[in-house]
């Protein structure tokens, strides 16, 4: 047995999960699919007094298409997200997560559990930036909305309060008239990225970017959005000369750790190279999309 | 301390109840509770894909399971893989596939493999090279580089077409 010694709560309802979160406070962990948490648990690199188990919760679980856009619950794996039809709905979210792990890992893992983990090179995380995602979450007695730009605070940290849990996504739908389009760099096909972009563009009849959205991941202590280099983008013909600017103003912005895997220098040049080239792909989805 | 707790699981067809510390992961619960050593476990943090079972006919990573998650659980593990076998052959044509192609050096990770393209070729019964690879990046093997591993899938997925049993037979829950 690797993990240290834990009491297990595995509660039916999200207010038995609130109440026993609320009687365990700072002792409790909360745990979804389990792909995140169960190897740091393994590892030791967390050791909490209390497990809260949040499978036994069938409310957590579902796919509902609302006025506002694609409500998933927390607890919904990526599995089935991946092969529900959201992939017509939302795409980005579809294609985003065929780069989660592999096929075992994303049987178990949940959207929530991978936003909530807000590891930096998750993909995610990325997604909910660039669609302007609201998190709801539940509190003993009160619920909050909490804006995807508002979320990721820091280096797997959230703005979700000890004693909340998330209840579920909205993801809003990308517009008919809009590409999308994600790009990574891995080692290998499943790890974690070493440099990720997300992109969504929109034109206009003209064929002018009237909306443009860029979310970096891996680059940072959280997912971001290239605020500057979207803004440089509006207005534009989407030609290789707008998609280089913003290429570039990616790169000023960006202060990337180095590690084991790629120094700085080296993640600034990919995520300058990959915003060029996620751009092009992403205008290219909104043309096919436009005929 | 925490109490331990009773589960009844289903694996490989056959019924067992155990008591566990609520911390014991499932694979080391197959392992070290039942007795099926089939299921390896190489790094218990995900990465390896050797622990990979069926759990409720999905590819899962038992060391990433709590035993207690797997309370009436239905698991399948590589030993009872040979009994969905046809026509009296004493393999399954995924591991009769791994014998043919030499699909195995040390035979460590193999398990792993076997349970992921059980399900991969039940989902998909004539994959290309390029999809039998992405199915397989998240099982790792330090001997074959890969070669004859991906030769056995498809030297198994030709037999499985072949087959006069319908193929649904081989991978029936």
């Amino acid at each position: 047995m690797k993990p240290a010694p834990f009491e297990y709560v595995a509660p039916h309802s999200v207010e038995e999960a609130l109440a026993a979160l609320q009687q365990s406070i700072p002792d409790a962990r909360i745990l979804a699919g389990g792909q995140s948490l169960m190897p740091l648990l393994n590892l030791r690199l967390t050791k909490p007094k209390i497990l809260i188990d949040l499978n036994g919760i069938s409310g957590l679980e579902g796919i509902r298409e609302t006025a506002e856009g694609l409500s998933i619950g927390a607890m919904t794996r990526q599995r089935r997200v991946e092969r529900d039809s959201v992939r017509e709905r939302c795409p980005i979210l579809a294609e985003a997560i065929r780069h989660i792990g592999h096929v075992a890992i994303r049987h178990r893992g949940t959207i929530g559990g991978s936003l909530v983990h807000a590891d930096p090179a998750a993909e995610l995380p990325a997604v909910a930036l660039a669609l302007d995602a609201k998190f709801e979450v539940a509190r003993d007695g009160i619920d909050r909305t909490i804006p995807a730009e508002e979320f990721f605070i820091d280096y797997l940290t959230t703005a979700l309060a000890p004693d909340e849990i998330l209840r579920e996504i909205v993801f809003p739908i990308v517009r008919p008239s809009s590409g999308y389009a994600l790009e990574e760099v891995t080692r290998r096909h499943g790890d974690f990225a070493i440099a990720g972009v997300v992109a969504i563009v929109e034109l206009d009849d003209a064929g002018k970017i009237v909306d443009a959205r860029l979310a970096l991941f891996g680059v940072a202590p959280t997912a971001v959005r290239a605020r500057k280099a979207e803004r440089a983008l509006i207005g534009r013909e989407p030609n290789a000369d707008a998609m280089l600017d913003a290429a570039a103003l990616v790169e000023d912005f960006l202060d990337p750790p180095g590690d084991i895997h790629a120094s700085s220098a080296y993640r600034k040049h990919v995520a300058a190279v990959l915003t060029a080239r996620v751009l092009k792909r992403a205008v290219q989805v909104c043309r096919d999309r436009r005929l | 301390m925490s109490s331990k707790r009773t589960i009844e699981i289903t694996v490989n067809e056959k019924r067992y109840e155990g008591l566990v510390e609520p911390r014991l992961s499932l694979a080391d619960f197959l392992r070290d509770q039942l007795g099926l050593t089939g299921t390896h476990l190489g790094c218990e943090q995900g990465v390896c894909g050797s622990c990979t079972i069926l759990f409720n006919g999905e590819t899962v990573r038992s060391c990433l399971l709590l035993a207690v998650q797997a309370n009436g659980a239905t698991i399948l593990t590589v030993e009872g893989l040979a009994a969905k076998a046809k026509n009296g052959d004493p393999l399954h044509p995924i591991q009769q596939g791994f014998l043919e192609k030499l699909g195995f050096q040390c035979g460590f990770c193999t398990p792993g493999f076997l349970m992921t393209l059980y399900e991969f070729l039940n989902e998909n019964p004539s994959p290309s090279e390029d999809e039998i690879r992405e199915r397989l990046s998240g099982n790792l093997c330090r001997c074959t580089g890969y070669q004859n591993i991906v030769a056995a899938v498809l030297w198994a997925a030709e037999r499985l077409g072949q087959s006069r049993i319908d193929n649904g037979n081989y991978f029936a829950p």
